[in-house]
């Protein structure tokens, strides 16, 4: 059974996106996406400075099983990126929520989370799969 | 869970880079009971066994001792990947794959009856593999004295009736360990009492990646009935002496070897972060191009190895289509690692 934090909003491609307050958005995958992935042994970041659509294709997580896109959950620009990764990729299996953020960006419009599934409404997708 | 074989099998229990060091580093363990156990019983079982078979049972002089073959069809396309017991002058025990064990056994059945020999599936027993470094010491202790100094004493390939199972130093995950075929009701308790003593279960996804890194092939992906063995890396286990042993698929397979194979099956390791995978593009600078057969990441060298069939040259370096990017890679001869160790340089 996985699980969503409700201090967030959520993708149907299983990405998920935090508020940080100071008009950055943090994004990650879903505790339910990384355990159908299995053990990450790779992820490809996007560069910062980057401008994102939403929806489209900025990173790569590569798995024992499978490499799969990462899709951006808002339109906007790339402003940080979580280099740990790099060396320790296990951080997205351990700490879907946390340590294991993907990339931070500036959304080009205010409006995108509201658009987004909120917790109770993405595990309920999850679950259906 | 996933289909393999028609059997439901889990790819992994957690984690299965947990799972591939726990066997690499102290013990793993694996339900096996997918593979199919027939035993081969009659006078004429020998000769049934030089004919099905492309290496020679002949060579088994102790009992117990096992040997790696390949079973071929009259094109030398490759049947099945085997083990082979020789338990005594009448008796042989043949392990098949799964998926071909249906295939297998009319094959080897219809050969065996015309020899006067009786084929037993043993669908009541069970197969358990404990594999690891400590593998050995963790079954011994569940034995009475005197049968755990008979299993600590088997040579490697060599297998015995002790007690209740059948325990043979086999496996396939380049570490030490024992095989335990043993009746189906006993399965679980045995289970239970490896798990109780810190050995780790481990499924299918870590015995992928672990038979990997020790260059085994696997059936049906990196050979099967359209291959032979002479370009899967199979040669060594060819017994072409004596030359008047006309096992199946000899005289295709001879014709072959004398014109010179065009394809060979090699170990890569890729030189960027990215994974290489089954059926992915390899282009070959001046030779042209090949196909990875079996690709992972390797948890023990922390990169990328596959398998790949290539064209027959001598190409050291080679470029991988991986999602639509060429990267570079290094032909190398496996296995990759071995006994819990590297055996080269990343």
């Amino acid at each position: 059974m996985s699980n969503a934090p409700a201090d967030r909003r959520y993708a149907r491609s299983h990405e998920w996106a935090r508020d940080l307050g100071d008009g950055t958005v943090e994004v990650g995958i879903s505790d339910h996406a990384q355990n159908a992935l299995g053990d990450l042994v790779f992820v490809e970041v996007p560069e910062t400075g980057r401008t994102l659509a939403a929806g489209e294709a900025c990173a790569v997580v590569e798995s024992v099983k499978a490499a799969s896109d990462i899709y951006s959950p808002l339109g906007g620009t790339v402003v940080a990126v979580n280099e740990q990764l790099a060396s320790a990729p296990e951080l997205i299996n351990q700490q879907p929520y946390e340590g294991g953020w993907i990339f931070r960006l500036r959304p080009s419009d205010g409006a995108g989370l509201a658009a987004l599934l909120d917790a109770k409404a993405y595990l309920a997708v999850a679950d259906s799969e | 869970m996933v289909d393999f074989g028609g059997w439901d099998m889990p790819l992994s229990y957690g984690s299965q880079i947990e799972e591939h060091h726990a066997v690499r580093q102290h013990a793993g363990l694996f339900d096996v009971s997918h593979m199919r156990v027939l035993d081969l019983c009659g006078a004429r079982a020998s000769e049934c066994l030089r004919l099905l078979l492309a290496n020679d049972v002949a060579r088994l002089k102790d009992p117990g001792k096992a040997l790696y073959s390949c079973m071929l069809n009259e094109a030398g396309g490759i049947l099945d990947d085997l083990i082979v017991y020789r338990l005594d002058d009448e008796l042989f025990r043949v392990v098949v794959n799964a998926g071909t064990a249906e295939k297998d056994q009319a094959w080897i059945s219809a050969r065996a009856a015309a020899l006067g020999v009786a084929v037993k599936a043993r669908r009541e027993q069970a197969l358990l593999a404990v594999q690891g470094p400590e593998a050995r010491a963790h079954v011994a202790a569940l034995l009475l004295p005197a049968d755990a100094m008979r299993a600590l004493n088997l040579d490697v390939f060599v297998g015995a009736q002790i007690g209740e199972w059948f325990i043979a130093r086999t496996g396939y995950t380049g570490e030490d360990g024992f095989e335990i075929m043993l009746p189906a009701e006993a399965a679980a308790g045995l289970w239970r009492a490896l798990i109780a003593r810190g050995v780790r279960c481990c499924g299918l996804g870590a015995r992928d990646t672990l038979r990997l890194e020790a260059g085994m092939n696997l059936y049906g992906q990196d050979m099967d009935e359209q291959t032979h063995p002479l370009e899967s890396g199979l040669e060594w286990t060819v017994a072409w002496e004596p030359a008047e042993r006309q096992f199946i698929g000899r005289a295709v397979l001879e014709g072959l070897r004398a014109a010179g194979t065009a394809r060979r099956l090699c170990g890569l390791v890729l030189e960027e972060r990215a994974v290489m995978r089954a059926h992915q593009h390899v282009i070959v600078p001046q030779e042209g191009e090949g196909m990875i057969t079996s690709g992972t990441f390797s948890p023990t060298l922390a990169r990328s190895i596959a398998l790949a069939r290539l064209p027959a040259g001598q190409a050291r370096e080679v470029q991988v289509e991986v999602r639509g990017k060429l990267l570079p890679a290094r032909v190398v001869k496996p296995p990759f690692v071995r006994h819990g160790r590297a055996l080269l340089q990343v």
